[in-house]
């Protein structure tokens, strides 16, 4: 065997590494060959990922407790413990996941998703687009090409709604926090509610028929046939995994540092329960409160989650902190602002109000059940 | 060689943009660089996400930011 392959799934370095050339260059009949290389290669990859992820748990032991000597369960010891151990487990598992969610969403262009729910009648449609909403990239700066192409094909208005809706809130970033740092079962609470309530709201929103209230140049405006798709080869897909590496976990790390950080003080420092009368279940306005206070916290899941986990350990209520953030993913200022270009404001306050409404009911359900 | 970069004026377009010049440097080419901001023209190349790239009036990819080598593949052809 040859080490050469080694630097294949990291090819973040740029394509230079791997002679990807010549396969190109015969991209139709790639054929049977092109893909053995490239599964060695993430083989070794996960590999030595796996190895990096369970040897964080030790060396978090031995940095606080033997190199700094610190007792693991006083106050600096558990601050200190908590902050070696969780950020290099989340970052490790944020590098991996977005890295293989890059490349399945090589397989799922807007242009396919637009195909698939083109003319789809409501309620099925709503479900349809809630889950390609998952796994279809999306970036609120093109959502205005992305509501013409879907409305422009015959996407209905409230179909496309559920893609607006999930699309960001149930996005791979809050979702590996969430399962790293609190768990599956918050995690699945989290992604079942939030497609529950892109659903529901886009359903809302088709019946109420606001057609009328989409601008009338999105009408007007002449769209190109879809532009053609580029054929990709597995080596391209694995680049596309690695740039999303760059791009997400470029973007956001410093917030989960920091995320981490105050975590970890609250986590060390603030008593338990001190926060259940504040944040606790008793408190009715607790969730309005929340969702209010999650809104301008825009596109900042990666620093929230980290403190909502600490939060969680210290007697805040599950319903409010999941509204929390569906708010701080789901309704966001830029978004609000880019979509005013297509959307009339009758339009955007049903849209913001019908999801603030949804995010609301959850908050509630979940404090009243747990 | 006329190469179109469409989109909002966002980060990942401008980088992009970027890439796309250094590529264009890299091969030698005589090609004019423009960018394309106004949402109806970008609309109208059928494309649903930003960024993409346009060489000659053809969509060769969007959604999007490709390094400076993946574009100097595609504008070789």
């Amino acid at each position: 065997m040859s080490l050469p392959v080694l630097d294949a799934p990291p090819a973040g370095t740029g394509a230079g590494a791997v002679p990807a050339g010549p396969e190109l260059g015969t991209a139709g009949g790639a054929g049977r060959g092109s893909w053995r290389r490239p599964a060695v290669g993430l083989a070794l990859a996960a590999l030595a990922w796996l190895g990096l992820y369970v040897g964080i748990a030790p060396f978090a032991r031995w940095l606080t407790q033997g190199l700094l000597g610190l007792d693991g369960h006083g106050h600096a010891g558990a601050a200190v413990q908590f902050f070696v151990f969780e950020t290099p487990k989340v970052v490790l598992l944020l590098v991996g996941v977005v890295y293989v969610i890059g490349i399945i969403r090589t397989y799922f262009t807007p242009e396919r998703t637009r195909a698939m729910l083109a003319g789809r009648r409501e309620t099925v449609g709503n479900v349809l687009a809630s889950v390609l909403g998952i796994v279809t990239p999306f970036c609120s700066c093109s959502a205005v090409p992305l509501f013409i192409g879907f409305v422009e094909s015959g996407v209905p208005l409230g179909v496309t709604f559920s893609f607006l809706i999930a699309a960001p809130m149930i996005n791979e970033v809050a979702v590996v926090l969430l399962f790293g740092l609190v768990g599956p079962a918050v995690t699945a609470l989290y992604v079942g509610t939030g497609l529950t309530i892109a659903i529901v709201s886009g359903w809302v929103i088709g019946r109420l028929h606001l057609e009328r209230h989409v601008e009338s140049w999105v009408y007007s405006v002449k769209v190109g046939a879809a532009a053609p798709s580029v054929r990709l080869t597995f080596d391209d897909r694995m680049r596309a995994g690695a740039g999303a590496v760059r791009e997400i976990v470029g973007k956001v790390w410093p917030y989960i540092v920091a995320g981490i950080a105050v975590g970890a003080w609250i986590h060390g420092y603030v008593p338990e329960r001190a926060l259940a009368g504040i944040l606790g279940r008793g408190a009715w306005w607790a969730v309005p409160a929340a969702v209010a206070i999650g809104v301008p916290m825009y596109s900042n899941a990666a620093g929230i989650i980290p403190i909502v986990q600490a939060l969680l350990g210290k007697g805040a209520a599950l319903g409010s902190v999941l509204a929390f953030m569906m708010a701080v993913t789901a309704l966001s200022f830029p978004e609000m602002v880019i979509l005013r270009k297509v959307l009339r404001p009758p339009l955007l306050a049903a849209f913001v109000g019908i999801v603030a409404v949804g995010i609301i009911l959850v908050g509630y359900l979940f404090n009243a059940l747990l | 060689m006329k190469l179109e970069i469409l989109g909002s004026g966002c980060k990942r377009c401008q980088q992009l943009a970027e890439n796309t010049k250094s590529a264009v440097r890299a091969l030698g080419l005589d090609a004019e660089v423009v960018k394309v901001e106004d949402m109806a023209s970008i609309v109208g190349y059928g494309i649903m996400a930003t960024p993409a790239l346009v060489v000659d009036g053809q969509v060769r990819l969007s959604g999007r930011v490709a390094t400076p080598e993946e574009i100097g593949r595609i504008l070789r052809g």
